[in-house]
């Protein structure tokens, strides 16, 4: 067991259902150094909560293994080593945020100093208000202070940003590199590809209950291609489209195709060689959430036949 | 001191919950008045020898404070619900500071149970030697342990939406066969059941302030019995509370 960083080896978890076994995790491995920003990203149902459950300690993995810096899950939260914001949770009522901070600080070793983490999460003003008064992105915000607390080696944040405005989104997110720019280790989940791209060192891309990519933002736009050329192009085939030189993957959109390119030079002189008819071309660079949609809904990273089909990010 | 701090606010959080407050404490006041006022001046209550406000008093102090022990769980139910006992469970907050903060919280409500009927007694003239008083105060404290166990039990294991027929039925039923209500006699099956419950040997420690006899041998390993195998229950059913509801 190495001490330093976060090793899930061979993770998995399966749960019952009606319609037969859901295999929400199926066998990972994921390390986390020290010091990284690691975004969870992947469509509903994907199996990134339930891997932090596991994570966490929440939820006994099926299979593998889970360690915190050498540390069990249940080691490292009681030694206060852990932060979480988990998806599904809100605040319990009658106390206000400064009582409700300062009742969750009672229990660590170390904790920050609770006006501290109030000025550092943006909320003195509303420090006297009572947790029920609270609106949802408010209470989000509250969720994060109390996650910071323990002033942990690891934050980890389940879809943290769901129910902010721009406003606090950015607010969070800069307070969230702030923390990370201390040497600590963060892991967050999240749909907004952006946040992915702008707050994450690295990637790690789940579908089915397993990783189809890990790597840095840029590792994984340039796996599906980093541009897309759109064209009018009636006839054509898409199989033979992805054949171009320079093409990653093509896709009929009605009259247009889209054509997903590793190099779009090559790929927009192949193009017009071959299908001199070809119109109306626009091209763009591909954000992450191409290489997400791209990587996610590719039948080929999924050969069970249990497995739902795959659902497309919001 | 670290359970310090956060039983302070676990008390807190109590005492503001206001309809609580007002349902676990008011009932058991209003039911009191309703019987007990009207009827005063009996003074033999169904050939007891005891006056009718003395008898519902100590009958509705066993039962209310049964009811504030049990309701513990609605509120853990609550918090389960919006995630706080997975939020608690990454934290390092023991077992035992959970449970005895949960427990403190459960005799405060209890404690001001008693002395509000004991207050209400007095009001329709109701006396009590005060070593009777105390005799029967400190017995019932301790007959209340299995049910706050089971209070937290039952609030680790079922969902908000049927907390409330759970805690409600089963304190129902508890202090229905307990002999809450009516006296069990002294002999039959309900009498032989009667004597293998918590709520039995709640109602006879509440008795205590009017015979001022406390409990046989066999109250006391009753009560024991039930408060560790409920409080084995609590554990197992916290520790194992940390799924997504
Ligand atoms: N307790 C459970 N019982 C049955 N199925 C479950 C349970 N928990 C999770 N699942 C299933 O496991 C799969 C993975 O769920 P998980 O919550 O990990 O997904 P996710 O990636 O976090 O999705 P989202 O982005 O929607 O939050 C889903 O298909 C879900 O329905
Ligand atoms: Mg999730």
């Amino acid at each position: 067991m190495t001490g330093t960083g976060i090793r899930l080896s061979r993770l998995s978890k399966s749960f019952r259902s009606p319609e037969g076994p859901v295999h929400a995790v199926r066998a990972i491995d994921v390390s986390i150094e020290r010091g990284e920003a690691v975004a969870l990203l992947g469509p509903n149902g994907a199996g990134k909560s339930t891997t932090i459950d596991m994570l966490l300690g929440l939820q006994p993995p099926d299979s593998g293994d889970v360690s915190l810096f050498g540390h069990t899950p249940r080691e490292a939260v009681h030694r206060g080593l852990v932060g979480a914001m988990l998806q599904t949770g809100s605040l319990i009522q009658y106390l206000s945020v400064r009582e409700l901070l300062k009742m969750m600080a009672s229990v660590y070793p170390s904790p920050l100093g609770v006006e501290a983490v109030l000025s550092q999460t943006g909320l003195e003003a509303i420090a006297a208000r009572r947790t029920q008064k609270l609106s949802g992105g408010e209470t989000q915000r509250v969720r994060f202070a109390l996650a910071l607390l323990s002033d942990p080696d690891l934050l980890v944040l389940d879809e943290p940003t769901v129910a902010m405005d721009v406003e606090a989104r950015h607010e969070f997110w800069n307070s969230m590199r702030a923390f990370a720019a201390r040497g600590k280790t963060v892991v967050f989940a999240t749909h907004y590809l952006e946040e992915a791209d702008q707050n994450a060192d690295r990637v790690v891309l789940m579908a089915h209950g397993r990783v189809v990519a890990d790597g840095p933002p840029t590792e994984i736009k340039a796996r599906v291609g980093s541009r897309t050329i759109r064209a009018t192009l009636p006839d054509a085939d898409p199989g033979e489209l992805a054949a171009l030189a320079g093409v990653a993957r093509a896709e009929r959109r009605g009259e247009a195709v889209v054509l997903s390119c590793a190099d779009s030079d090559q790929a927009i002189r192949a193009l017009l060689e071959r299908y001199p008819a070809a119109r109306d071309i626009e091209i763009a660079g591909a954000g992450l959430e191409d290489a997400f949609l791209a990587l996610t809904a590719d039948p080929d990273t999924d050969t069970d036949a249990d497995a739902p089909p795959p659902a497309l990010a919001p | 001191m670290n359970g310090l701090v956060y039983t302070r606010y676990e008390l807190l959080r109590a005492l503001r919950n206001r309809r609580f407050f007002f349902f676990s404490l008011g009932f058991p006041l209003l039911f009191y008045f309703v019987i007990a006022a009207p009827n005063r001046h009996v003074t033999d209550f169904d050939g007891s020898g005891i006056s009718l406000p003395l008898y519902y008093m100590v009958g509705l102090t066993s039962f209310g404070t049964m009811v504030a022990m049990i309701s513990t769980g609605t509120r853990i139910a609550a918090e389960r619900q919006v995630g706080w006992t997975r939020q608690l469970r990454i934290t390092p907050l023991s077992t035992r500071a959970y449970f005895r903060a949960k427990l403190l919280a459960a005799y405060m409500m209890a404690g001001l149970t008693i002395v509000l009927l004991y207050g209400a007694g007095a009001s329709l003239g109701v006396g009590l030697p005060a070593g009777n008083w105390l005799a029967m105060t400190g017995l019932i404290l301790i007959a209340l342990l299995p049910f706050a166990a089971l209070g937290i039990t039952l609030g680790h294991l079922i969902n908000v939406d049927s907390i409330g027929p759970a805690t409600g039925g089963g304190a129902s039923l508890l202090a229905f066969l307990g002999g809450t209500w009516f006296p069990l006699g002294s002999h039959g099956f309900l009498y032989q059941l009667g004597q293998l419950l918590p709520s039995y040997w709640l109602v006879q420690a509440a008795h205590t302030g009017i015979t001022g006899h406390g409990w046989p041998a066999r109250g006391w390993i009753v009560i024991a019995v039930w408060s560790a195998l409920l409080s084995l229950a609590a554990v197992y059913a916290f520790r194992r509370d940390t799924k997504r509801v």
